[in-house]
């Protein structure tokens, strides 16, 4: 086993594996985005089931674990990537032949993991460590995570923040995706077409649904 | 036609090279690229000078030889076809042609144009081939092969070995190269016994001798003169994979 994770193709199968559960973790955490749609009440109780549930609780450290797995092994596979060609060409046109998202996953990936860190500060450990507003729904004291989010979401550059970081997260998916199946070897002549399809659906839900739901809430504090 | 080259000259594997400038005149359009440093050659030997070593062989796009890197991409601005192969009417009147070698740790430059590229062959010896004697061809029912099958195994064993998809490649990986050479075998009954073993000794190899990984831009298949797909990648990585579970 440790000649397999010792070779490029085992770390790049942690990429993927770590890469396609941080995938299935943006679906979740943007269906309960939507929840801010339905209001107060919907969107604290949302949060509150979250951030009790049993399986959530120890799905947290696992998605800890798997940032950590796709940050360490990506970082060390781009680093000893870097060493391949010492003398550099005097040109490359690479413009028509790969896409730039394909060229440029670390930088992408690295402003992902600055949102994240800002995001977190801003959410995370405010609910945390911060003091929080409770309200009652049946006789449950709840966090009001809702007016935390929604407070935020009336500060323009922070929606730009979260419009830009959508858009990085989504050039970062746009490769990403098929990546991911073509390294688990998931990926023949017939699936690369519907995995691209897929891909770029997939990518379009995920960018438009974390960019759409802060700009909802920017208009809206300002038209009403 | 004339052409203002940019060549990369370097005496030999130790030493520093550097680009120099030709200017080129009297180029017939009809003239390969090879065929094309053929003339400059010529021209530099009757002014006593050095001429630019490159490789070349079959000049028919079936030996792998050719290397050259020219205006940023292996083989030159058109797909599916190696220097050998592109002409000088694809270039316009006046043009400026930088031309490189491959660049990669694994493939030092010897001298001008020309690199090492023995690294393949080391892939090669560590697991590309089958351990026992298969005799001669056998009758062509006697061992069943799908149609698809040998589709897939022929795409695959089109590969020339010539490098550019590690000259293509922004981590100089091997992987299309070793992909391919593990696809064909693995796709037919005669190689697919030491399937699992193989992949692991080729992409050891691989790793070993410097080539980096594959981040799946695709600049491989695109610049490769035989179109190898990725679809080869991927069928690698399964049965790396999958060597490493049975292991």
């Amino acid at each position: 086993m440790s000649s397999f994770i010792n070779a490029s193709i085992g770390k790049k199968f942690l990429v993927s594996i770590s890469g396609l559960f941080l995938i299935s973790f943006l679906a979740v955490h943007l269906f309960v985005n939507l929840f801010l749609l339905g209001g107060q009440e919907s969107y604290n109780l949302i949060a509150h089931f979250m951030a009790t549930d049993y399986v959530i609780s120890v799905m947290e450290p696992m998605l800890a674990i798997g940032f950590l797995l796709h940050i360490i092994y990506s970082s060390y596979l781009t680093i000893t990537n870097q060493s391949t060609r010492p003398h550099k060409y005097k040109i490359v046109d690479q413009s028509d032949t790969t896409s730039w998202a394909s060229r440029n996953m670390f930088v992408l990936g690295g402003l992902v993991l600055i949102f994240l860190v800002i995001h977190l500060s801003n959410f995370w450990f405010q609910m945390q460590f911060g003091e929080m507003e409770y309200i009652e729904y049946g006789g449950v004291m709840v966090q009001d995570a809702y007016s935390l989010v929604t407070a935020k979401f009336t500060i323009w550059w922070q929606v730009l923040l979260y419009v830009a970081a959508a858009g990085f997260l989504g050039l970062h998916l746009l490769h990403g995706f098929q990546s991911a199946f073509l390294t688990l070897g998931l990926y023949n002549k017939i699936w690369r077409q519907r995995l691209m399809v897929i891909g770029i659906l997939y990518t379009i839900v995920i960018t438009a649904g974390f960019s759409l739901i802060p700009l909802y809430f920017l208009i809206a504090h300002y038209t009403t | 036609m004339e052409f203002n080259l940019k060549i990369w000259r370097q005496k030999d594997a130790r030493s520093q090279g550097g680009f120099i400038d030709y200017n080129l005149k009297g180029v017939s359009g009809e003239m390969s690229f090879l065929e094309m440093i053929d003339y400059l050659n010529k021209t530099l030997i009757e002014g006593g000078e050095e001429p630019v070593a490159f490789e070349h062989d079959c000049r028919e796009g079936i030996c792998g030889s050719c290397s050259l890197y020219i205006n940023g991409r292996p083989h030159g601005p058109e797909d599916l076809i190696a220097t050998c192969e592109l002409r000088m009417t694809r270039f316009k009147d006046g043009d400026t042609i930088v031309i490189e070698p491959w660049r990669a740790k694994s493939f030092p430059v010897l001298k001008d144009l020309i690199v090492d590229r023995y690294a393949f062959d080391k892939i090669m010896q560590a697991g590309g081939f089958i351990s026992v004697n298969t005799g001669a061809a056998p009758e062509a029912n006697s061992i069943p092969v799908s149609k698809e099958a040998a589709d897939e195994a022929y795409d695959a064993a089109i590969c020339i070995g010539c490098g550019a998809c590690v000259a293509a490649c922004k981590n100089s990986s091997a992987m299309l190269f070793v992909a391919a050479k593990v696809s064909q075998l693995s796709l037919l009954p005669q190689g697919k016994a030491e399937t699992a073993k193989r992949a692991r000794a080729m992409v050891e190899k691989m790793d070993e001798l410097g080539f980096g990984s594959c981040t799946n831009t695709t600049a491989c298949e695109t610049e490769c003169p035989k179109g190898i797909s990725m679809a080869h990648i991927a069928r690698l990585n399964r049965e790396f994979l999958l060597a490493g579970l049975k292991s």
